[in-house]
């Protein structure tokens, strides 16, 4: 009786094969070379040249190599996958451009003072270890926290509303808080400006800069949150109404709990939003050289002003002035995006 | 003892009621409050925006759309002479600049989109959304002196090498030949903008493609692209569609990016390549600096004309994305 049973080995007949592995490397190698002879060849030239050559080379060599061991289908197949990755390569290659410039041109604009000093006391020509960034990061850290002070309970309602109420409006809500995600930023910036600054405060200050901020945050907040909240189940709720909770002791003791960390991602993505904002910041700030630490009175500086003016003043000091602030507001944001990976990735767990 | 425990009244029943306490009728009521504020500051935003521009929209007509002449003419004294506000140029010179980086993203993204949901593995895919959501929350500041000084000589170089083979095109015309800050360039920079956008919406509808269609394709044979062909992109046109309606609509409403970009002339051009183009929000940030409060108002004007055009744009796309979802094919 005892007969021993063979237990198959698990394969995994989904990966390439190590022959596949080759003729696909060589196909790449292949490629490389082809554009390489082409360009030299004929009167293309430059990157330009090299990227479509050896993306069109991949593509016929991959069109042939399905047409030779399988059919037609299997060659169209193959074309096509080729062009996929294109796409995708020309998606990605502004935004590694983009990191790389930044990185590298706002490098030359680092030194010790930049986090310490303001530019109260200097000109677009003096050399860049004068002055930095105080006052920016200072105002861009109020403005935020205006804003979100403002823009957090709004938001949060409106993604309650939205899981929880489940009401007439659900449908015109959720088109209206898309349709205020499309608000272009000068507009809320103009609608501030009419409504606030005209009417009321007749001067320019960090307040109302927040105010513009506020418009374009919310649609941020409430989206994610709404998201957020979805993802509770169904049977959390349920179970706090079964125990004799009311709706609103279910939600501020049950729901929002679970959903704690998801809502700050909520926030930080709001915040990554709005940090770098520019147009309604030209309109309503005033941007001031120095410290202001007061919201309701004043220029107030900010990091997108900042850059924006030191771009526009146009000497060579002060582009790289300019060129050092998007790299302090870039380091800002990309701190802001992991932020809120980390903690959505933890929630996912 | 025991006869006081039998004297003790009998509890009446508790009533039993569907009405909700106050707390939760507060509740409701405060969190429907909260959910009509998109409403009201959208109403806000139009009402002040044609209470300050309405004096100027009454005074020029139909030709605040139609002329495209913007001039304030100041006698020496300061007092304002004569006025004529047109937009014709910028709106042009809007749609123009969004439509060409409509044409440039959507087959992009697309492809990306495809590439990610069909192509690539679970490692590889996380990785790439990732740079594309980051992507997504670069401030536009960033894309616009990005552009300017680095973006700028090769994407010349492109405009160069279209009018040289494809400039028997009246569009793509360039005379005279100035071939930087072009709207073709502009579109350029926008598309890069919208390019996470249009991918992330795109990818989103892909992935809600039936599985069983999928499956059912693959089992009669089909390879990958006939799967994607046959099933998933006839599925997703309308998402597709919709979100880079979203993208058109981001695309007119930009500022900054174009301002930096675009050499803004007044003048209604359709020579793409050609270095001379418009932009709504661009001009409102150009002429608010030396403006006097009677040009303010036709920039609030303005304002008012390019929220009402990205609301229309916003609505379209809702109304296609939402006839997608529930067609269900």
């Amino acid at each position: 009786m005892t007969q021993s049973i063979a237990i198959p080995k698990p394969s995994r007949p989904w990966r390439p094969s190590p022959r596949e592995r080759v003729i696909n490397i060589s196909l790449v190698l292949g490629s490389f070379l082809a554009s390489y002879l082409i360009v030299l060849s004929t009167e293309m030239k430059g990157k330009l040249a090299y990227f479509f050559v050896f993306f069109a080379a991949l593509a016929i060599l991959n069109f042939a190599l399905g047409l030779i061991t399988k059919d037609w289908m299997s060659g169209k197949d193959q074309f096509f996958s080729v062009l996929m990755l294109l796409g995708m390569t020309l998606v990605i290659l502004p935004t590694a451009n983009i990191l790389y410039t930044v990185f590298d041109r706002g490098r030359a604009g680092l030194h010790s003072g930049l986090l310490t000093n303001d530019m109260a006391l200097s000109t677009p020509s003096d050399p860049i270890t004068n002055g930095g960034l105080t006052h920016a990061i200072v105002g861009t850290f109020l403005l935020v926290l205006v804003a979100l002070i403002a823009s957090v309970p709004i938001g949060i309602l409106t993604a309650l509303y939205l899981t929880e109420i489940k009401g007439r409006f659900t449908r015109p809500i959720r088109f209206l808080v898309q349709a205020m995600s499309g608000v272009p930023s000068i507009v809320a910036g103009l609608f501030i400006l009419s409504a606030v600054v005209y009417t009321v405060t007749q001067s320019y200050s960090g307040l109302v800069g927040s105010l513009s901020l506020t418009i374009l945050m919310i649609p941020t907040i409430a989206r994610t949150a709404e998201e957020v909240l979805n993802l509770i189940p169904n049977d959390l709720r349920e179970a706090g109404v079964a125990l004799g909770a009311t709706q609103w002791r279910t939600v501020a003791m049950v729901v929002i709990p679970a959903a704690r960390s998801g809502l700050i991602t909520a926030l930080i993505l709001g915040v990554a939003r709005i940090v770098g904002e520019t147009a309604p910041i030209l309109l309503l700030t005033g941007g001031g050289d120095k410290i202001n630490l007061n919201p309701t009175q004043g220029a107030m500086g900010s990091l997108p002003f900042y850059i924006w003016k030191s771009f526009l003043l146009g000497t060579e000091e002060s582009i790289t002035r300019g060129w050092a602030g998007l790299f302090v507001l870039l380091v800002l944001v990309l701190f802001l995006f992991m932020l809120a990976r980390f903690l959505g990735s933890r929630r996912a767990k | 003892m025991v006869e006081n425990k039998a004297a003790a009244p009998i509890p009446s029943p508790r009533e039993i009621t569907t009405e909700p306490r106050f707390s939760d009728k507060l509740f409701r009521g405060v969190v429907t409050a909260g959910g009509l504020s998109s409403l009201i500051i959208l109403g806000l935003i139009a009402i002040f925006l044609s209470y300050q521009g309405f004096e100027i929209l009454i005074k020029e007509g139909f030709s605040f759309i139609t002329s495209s002449e913007w001039a304030v003419e100041v006698d020496s004294v300061g007092e304002i002479t004569n006025t004529s506000f047109g937009l014709a140029a910028m709106l042009v010179g809007t749609i123009l600049c969004a439509l060409i980086a409509v044409v440039i993203a959507l087959p992009i993204s697309v492809a990306a989109a495809i590439f990610l949901s069909f192509y690539a593995p679970e490692s590889v895919k996380r990785v790439l959304v990732s740079i594309i959501d980051l992507m997504a929350a670069f401030p536009s500041i960033l894309f616009g002196f990005w552009g300017l000084f680095v973006l700028m000589p090769s994407a010349e170089y492109w405009a160069k090498l279209i009018n040289k083979y494809l400039g028997f095109i009246p569009i793509f015309e360039v005379e005279p030949r100035i071939f930087t800050r072009s709207p073709f360039i502009t579109g350029v920079v926008l598309a890069i903008m919208i390019i996470p956008i249009v991918t992330s919406i795109s990818r989103e509808v892909f992935s809600q493609t039936p599985l069983d269609r999928i499956q059912a394709a693959y089992a009669l044979g089909a390879t990958r692209w006939n799967v994607i062909r046959t099933v998933a992109i006839p599925y997703s046109r309308g998402g597709i569609v919709g979100g880079s309606m979203l993208g058109l609509g981001r695309a007119m409403g930009e500022t900054v990016a174009v301002y930096t970009v675009l050499n803004i002339v007044y003048q209604i051009n359709w020579q793409v390549l050609f270095g001379a183009g418009g932009n709504v929000a661009s001009l409102i940030l150009l002429k608010f600096g030396e403006a006097q409060p009677y040009e303010v108002k036709a920039l609030m004007a303005a304002g008012l004309i390019l929220f009402l055009l990205t609301l229309l744009v916003n609505f379209i796309a809702d109304q296609i994305v939402a006839r997608t979802g529930s067609k269900g094919r």
